[in-house]
């Protein structure tokens, strides 16, 4: 990989030792990936949460942390993705004291290298949406999609290591999202079914990543005859991304690199279809009318202002079941709105409790789970479901309305 | 008899032992009990099995970006997959071997790596050369 002078210095050191781990982490990715050089981002987002992260991530970054402030500093603004503790709220929960402390040192190491603790997987719609051909590094795959698709910006999946070596140089790999030829489609898929709410677009993301079914795919998908919310948006690349690696789709005639076929070569491509039938049989596996449902949650990604007025306007009046738990998680500047004008206040008149800064899949699922005897789960995000099967749950997908009357009744409805 | 495998360039060091093999995806969150060393996704084709100190062979890499933090944990643990060959990993998991000193490689030139080796097989994994030799 070529490098210029400022890199080979940090490489030999003379920047301090996180710059040089930095580099020589970023040339050991950019070498199996075939990287030319380093592309300069602007914006990190970092994945950490104390769950994957563990007690030796967070002595490395506590490592980091020990260096000079000069040596120790991001060079590019740096934000996080959820936490895995909610600290105001987590014995309720479960979750031990040994988790929060985990939770505790980490973010204290983080803000010594001056990373700003935006504890958020939707950035793009709270912080700071990047903008088309914006280089960035993100990590959460939701965020990279979205953001790759959306927005037109490039990133690939960068992992918590990778994302705090961007964070510590500014740069990143030029690989993969990074180069026009890993942009243009390589599968085209045609919808006959028009999704309709957050959950079918969900579902519908769910198809096309589990048909596309590498990170190294890009699906183009046409027949769409709404142009989706930022909030359908989000469910359809976080279910893709989840249920397929994938870090980029176009829509054909909405998404900014794709105002035609031609433009992204979907038009060389053979079409699929994409049927009610495909939708349905992806929706089946996931519980039925009548189940027991001991926890439904609002999560992955987590909800926007939107989302949170449309939870509380869908709960206003009534109480959960007393067997059934409802949790909501959303971002902390999503919170202190929601909070000023009602909506928490609303939600949890109910028996809900929202949840800030966090995600549920993020934070010890496997051991709340147990703490709480809850196994089946009910939730609008198809991403989520996917995911929880692994984690000792028993999954149901119900879109936004059924969740909250589900919650309600104790059952799924 | 033995059988050599090129492969693309990969990640961390020349490493052997007994191959665990499935025509599935892997993903470190969604699959695994890291704390049993067992793939726990009851959908997975290796469901049940123990994945310390073996080689995984596997299709490809899905899903979560935690998987990168997840290696480095699993190897200080010590529960780990001693390298995982993949036809085609995803970035998450090539930085998380990175992080973790794990070995890793990708993209073999004779085809479907999850039909190239078969669970049992003993096999030495070169990353730095781009090679896996198989012993029969």
């Amino acid at each position: 990989m070529k490098l210029n002078d400022e890199e080979k210095a940090m490489l030999a050191g003379e920047l301090g030792e996180p710059r040089r781990w930095a580099i020589d982490h970023m040339m050991k990715v950019g070498r199996m990936f075939d990287a030319a050089d380093l592309v300069p981002v602007s914006q990190v987002h970092m994945m950490a949460d104390p769950e994957s992260v563990g007690e030796a991530g967070t002595e490395f970054m506590e490592q980091m942390a020990s260096h000079g402030e000069k040596e120790r500093r991001v060079a590019v603004p740096m934000i996080t993705d959820p936490r895995g503790v909610d600290l105001n709220y987590y014995r309720p929960l479960g979750q031990t004291e040994d988790m929060a402390n985990i939770e505790r040192r980490f973010v204290a190491a983080c803000e010594k290298l001056g990373i700003l603790m935006t504890n958020t997987c939707v950035n793009y719609q709270t912080v700071m949406p990047p903008v088309l051909g914006d280089h960035v590094a993100y990590g959460d795959t939701g965020v990279v999609i979205y953001c790759n698709s959306a927005c037109g910006a490039r990133s690939n999946f960068e992992g918590g290591p990778s994302a705090l070596a961007a964070g510590l140089t500014g740069r990143t790999p030029r690989y993969g999202l990074h180069l026009d030829e890993h942009r243009v489609a390589t599968k085209r898929y045609v919808v006959r079914e028009q999704p309709k709410g957050l959950t079918d677009w969900g579902v519908l993301g769910a198809v096309v990543g589990r048909r596309a079914g590498s990170y190294w795919e890009v699906p183009a998908i046409e027949g769409l005859e709404s142009v989706p919310t930022s909030d359908e948006m989000k469910h359809l690349g976080a279910a893709m991304a989840s249920y397929g690696s994938t870090p980029l789709f176009h829509l054909v005639g909405i998404t900014p690199e794709a105002p035609t076929a031609a433009a992204i070569g979907a038009d060389k491509l053979t079409a699929e279809d994409i049927t009610k039938a495909d939708l349905d049989e992806l929706r089946s596996s996931f519980g039925g009318k009548g189940d027991k449902v001991d926890v439904v949650v609002f999560a992955a990604p987590q909800l926007s202002i939107v989302e949170m007025q449309q939870v509380a306007d869908l709960i206003d009046g009534q109480k959960l079941h007393a067997d059934t738990a409802m949790l909501v998680c959303t971002s902390p500047t999503v919170y202190a709105d929601a909070t000023r004008m009602g909506l928490v206040g609303r939600i949890e008149a109910a028996g809900a409790k929202v949840l800030e800064g966090t995600c549920f899949y993020q934070q010890y699922a496997r051991e709340i789970g147990e703490a709480n005897g809850w196994k089946r789960l009910l939730s609008n995000s198809t991403k989520i479901v996917n995911i929880l099967g692994g984690y000792g749950y028993e999954p149901a997908l119900a879109d936004m309305q059924a969740c909250i009357a589900s919650a309600v009744a104790g059952e799924i409805v | 008899m033995s059988i050599e495998l090129k492969c693309h360039v990969g990640i961390g060091p020349d490493v052997e032992g007994e191959a665990l093999v499935a025509q599935d995806n892997f993903s470190a969150r969604y699959d695994l009990d890291r704390l049993k060393g067992v793939f726990s996704r009851p959908q997975h084709a290796l469901f049940g099995e123990s994945y310390d100190g073996k080689i995984l062979v596997l299709n490809t890499a899905k899903g979560g970006v935690a998987s990168a933090w997840m290696l480095h944990e699993m190897k200080t643990r010590g529960l780990f997959p001693k390298a995982i060959l993949f036809n085609a990993a995803n970035t998450i998991l090539a930085q998380g071997a990175a992080l973790a000193d794990l070995s890793m490689c990708d993209r073999f030139e004779a085809g479907d790596v999850t039909t190239l080796i078969k669970s049992g097989e003993f096999v030495k994994v070169y990353p730095e050369k781009g090679l896996v030799v198989v012993e029969r």
